[in-house]
């Protein structure tokens, strides 16, 4: 390495072998054996899908039987949902970047931290199981809903016991960062001087200690009418379906905040960095992340507009689920804005944020037309609410992710992946999205269901397309990955500060030091994105 | 004219949002891509440090709340009709089991193809025998679970001939997406001269209605190939491995253990099936009945 004697080593070299990895208390090394657990998962989730769309090109069941392919979307949204999506920002770039970007040394619990990723893979051990112990990977779909949860003979037991495992390790991460928010902030940085990643992570993790522990609880409900037959969700033994549900989306709605709130944070650093000014409205989007976790906490309904809900209920969810749409739109103008008079490098990790706008446009907006009463009843249960949530979850959250991974990687590894590569990879994989996920929402409108293993011939020609379309995704995943996994082996060294950002993070060394910094770092005056060589336009 | 009643209201909100969604994600992108230019580095190499804008801000709060009250209300409006069946509409009962509709008028009549008259409000009244399933007819815009334990129902109106599909679109386990019939709209007096023709059973065994009418066809095949569980044909002599209180044993099948079997399911399962899936017909079918199962199972060899 190049250090000075004067500094620390890096947190690469401090320690070398598995064990200092493993039991690392380090929260960036933490951050690290998150990104490869999950990367991991991703990995098999999207192995999984692209299995599913293989068997969709044509209909008729060509290449796998019904009862597996309903077993794969189970295993596919499972895998998704609880060990790549939810984890994906808080627990990677949440744990390495957090404590650097207060100012501070580690998070307020780093044993507790530990303790987070080793319940995450006991929990995916869990799920894995599945596989091999018992009648089979669970087939219910990842949302569980009894009774058929109750009545299938497969391994649904062990699969919610792995949801409800790793339910703990999300609460655990909520928890620390709490109270690392909270107790840690470099001195003189007030809440409204904290970057708006650490604003995004404050909302998500109020969301995942408030709302986990109800799935948790849900979780050990069906086990205990699995095995007890207590009564509880199956009508046969007098049990309420509907009660199930309810449960379910008061965490899982709330949920899918905890998955998008941390991509609008990521959003928010990279825009400010690469149009070199302030952002507009810090406040605006700072507060619009906690009015988005309270708002969302009430609208779990939504889901459930064709269960048998009354008017009233109806129409209260609905109003509320509209109100989402406010806070919502007002991050997106305010990213627009701040575009507005900047001073624009269009690298890569701007390409993935500027991709998230477009996508997350397109999921938000087709969550208005699912939030609608009428059109609900129509699209509920169809392709478009397929094509609508991985337009939130991987347009959104998945492009954040990339663009975060992109945007850090020569903080985290002190090396610069090839730009041209990554920019070509991006450019695949967004033609890729698009074109696997567009065909979703026509197809949802004209009345596909979904988790459908066979379809009618009139659905045949939108379902090839979108088939097309993931092989030209994975082509791209994979062209990105593996510039990756070459810039951290061959890439060339980079400087502390190659994007000229100002959030404390780009202060320190690349990759940093153990305790983070050599020296105190200085906080940036008149606010955490004040490009001391900005105009300014404060009048 | 619409297909059913319910068209105009969920097209018109499902259209008039899908319109101010494509209105807003074209204007933003294309400004977006604007600023990338025309703030590019090279094209304004100093930038301004512009924290808020207090009037621009009301204004994209107070028009995106104008906007999203506009589309609850027209959501509400087409969804409020939906919620009430009209009194004279005509009520039929729709059993949705794994993985079978099935359609009862009130004369008795059971089909698995709904026939409704034309411009007639039809009030189905929705029973699920095992778990969720969803009445979901596209054509006529209109969706409802159906769920086991409780009385639900779903109207409407078909103004237009012709043939339209019925899926299931709640997940409900191995054949879900195979779970499908059709609703006819036909003139008033097709239908009638429809409802009081006997369905052409005379010469079909009695037992084989049955098997018909109680979804026992969607698992069990009666030509020997697989499905979801074991085929009807061959049954009575075959020898099978069943599995019993986590044990295996070898059996021959005879009438007793179809009888057993149809009464209570869950006492044993079939080696290489999954078990679990199938419910009592205890109370659905009588001892005759499943003699006469049994003596139409004989025959399929």
């Amino acid at each position: 390495m190049t250090d000075s004697s004067m500094s620390q080593p890096s947190y690469l070299n401090i320690k070398k072998g598995l064990f200092s990895w493993i039991f690392t208390l380090d929260h960036k090394r933490i951050g690290l054996l998150y990104l490869y657990s999950v990367g991991a998962f991703f990995l098999v989730g999207a192995a999984l899908g692209v299995l599913m769309r293989l068997e969709l090109l044509n209909p008729g069941g060509d290449l796998i039987e019904a009862q597996t392919y309903n077993q794969v979307f189970t295993l596919h949204g499972v895998i998704m949902i609880f060990l790549f999506i939810i984890p994906s920002i808080p627990a990677v770039f949440g744990n390495f970047f957090l404590p650097i970007m207060l100012g501070t040394d580690d998070v307020a619990f780093p044993r507790l931290n530990l303790m987070s990723w080793w319940l995450y893979v006991i929990g995916a051990l869990f799920a894995l199981s599945t596989l091999v112990f018992g009648d089979g990977p669970a087939d219910t779909g990842w949302t569980f809903y009894a009774p058929y949860s109750v009545k299938t003979g497969t391994n649904v037991s062990m699969s919610v016991l792995a949801a409800f495992i790793l339910g703990f390790s999300s609460i655990l991460t909520g928890l620390n960062f709490i109270v690392t928010i909270h107790r840690l902030r470099a001195p003189g940085m007030g809440f409204n001087q904290m970057p708006l990643f650490s604003w995004a992570l404050y909302a998500t993790s109020w969301i995942q200690l408030l709302a986990t522990p109800i799935i948790g609880i849900t979780l050990l409900m069906i086990v205990a009418e699995r095995m007890l037959g207590i009564g509880l969700f199956d009508p046969s033994i007098g049990g309420d379906p509907i009660l199930y549900q309810h449960l379910f989306w008061i965490y899982s709605h709330p949920a899918v905040y905890i998955m998008a709130l941390p991509a609008m944070g990521i959003v928010s650093e990279i825009i400010p960095t690469f149009a070199q000014r302030t952002i507009f409205g810090y406040k605006a989007i700072a507060y619009s992340s906690m009015a988005i976790a309270f708002v969302g906490y009430f609208v779990w309904g939504h889901h459930m507009f064709t269960s048998g809900m009354s008017g009233p209920a109806a129409y209260i969810f609905s109003i509320l689920t509209f109100f989402v749409a406010i806070p919502t739109s007002i991050k997106v103008f305010n990213w627009l804005a701040t575009m507005y008079k900047g001073s624009i490098s269009i690298e890569v990790p701007l390409l993935y944020a500027v991709g998230f706008i477009f996508n997350f446009l397109i999921g938000g907006l087709t969550g208005l037309v699912n939030g609608a009463l009428a059109a609900d009843v129509h699209l509920h249960d169809t392709y478009f609410v397929v094509g609508h949530f991985h337009y939130v979850m991987f347009g959104g959250t998945g492009f954040a992710f990339f663009g975060a991974l992109h945007y850090w990687f020569p903080k985290i590894w002190g090396k610069m992946y090839n730009k041209l590569v990554a920019n070509v990879a991006f450019a695949i994989i967004f033609i890729g999205f698009n074109t696997l996920y567009f065909p979703m929402l026509i197809l949802g409108i004209m009345g596909m269901p979904r988790r459908y293993y066979d379809y009618l011939p009139e659905f045949h020609s939108l379902n090839q397309i979108s088939t097309y379309g993931s092989w030209i995704l994975v082509s791209g995943l994979l062209l990105m990955i593996y510039n990756l996994i070459r810039g951290y082996f061959n890439g060339t060294k980079t400087t502390d500060n190659p994007w000229n950002g100002i959030t404390l993070e780009w202060q320190t060394k690349s990759p940093p030091p153990l305790h983070n910094f050599d020296k105190a770092p200085e906080l940036v005056k008149g606010g955490p994105y004040n490009y001391p060589n900005a105009i300014d336009g404060s009048h | 004219m619409n297909a059913s009643n319910f068209v105009e209201g969920v097209d018109f909100s499902m259209y008039l949002i899908l319109s101010i969604s494509v209105f807003f994600l074209v204007g933003i992108t294309v400004v977006m891509i604007y600023f990338l230019f025309r703030y590019s580095k090279k094209n304004n190499p100093v930038a301004t440090n512009i924290p808020h804008n207090t009037y621009l801000e009301i204004v994209w709060t107070v028009i995106p709340t104008i906007l999203v009250l506009i589309m609850f209300w027209y959501g509400w409006t087409g969804y409020r009709p939906m919620l009430t069946a009209p009194d004279d509409a005509m009520e039929i009962d729709a059993i949705g089991q794994m993985w079978k509709w099935t359609f009862k008028y009130p004369d008795g009549k059971t089909v698995d193809s709904l026939v409704i008259p034309l411009d007639k409000p039809v009030k189905l009244n929705l029973i699920s025998k095992d778990v969720l399933h969803s009445l979901f007819i596209p054509a006529f815009r209109v969706k409802q679970d159906v769920v086991p334990g409780k009385d639900y129902m779903m109207w409407f109106t078909g103004q237009k001939l012709g043939t339209y599909d019925i899926l299931c679109a709640e997940y409900c386990g191995q054949l879900h997406s195979y779970m499908l019939s059709t609703v006819s709209v036909v003139e008033q007096d097709d239908f009638d001269s429809w409802l009081v023709s006997s369905p052409d059973t005379s010469n079909e065994h009695v037992g084989l209605t049955l098997l018909k009418n109680n979804a026992c066809l969607s698992c069990h095949t009666r030509d020997g190939s697989r499905l979801v569980g074991p085929s009807f044909k061959d049954l009575i002599g075959r020898n099978e491995t069943i599995i019993k209180d986590g044990e295996k044993l070898d059996i021959v099948v005879d009438k007793q253990y179809i009888i057993n079997k149809i009464k209570n399911p869950k006492i044993s399962g079939v080696d290489g099936y999954q078990s679990g899936l199938m419910t009592s017909y205890e109370d659905i079918l009588s001892d005759e009945d499943i003699d006469n199962i049994i003596e139409y199972i004989s025959t399929l060899k």
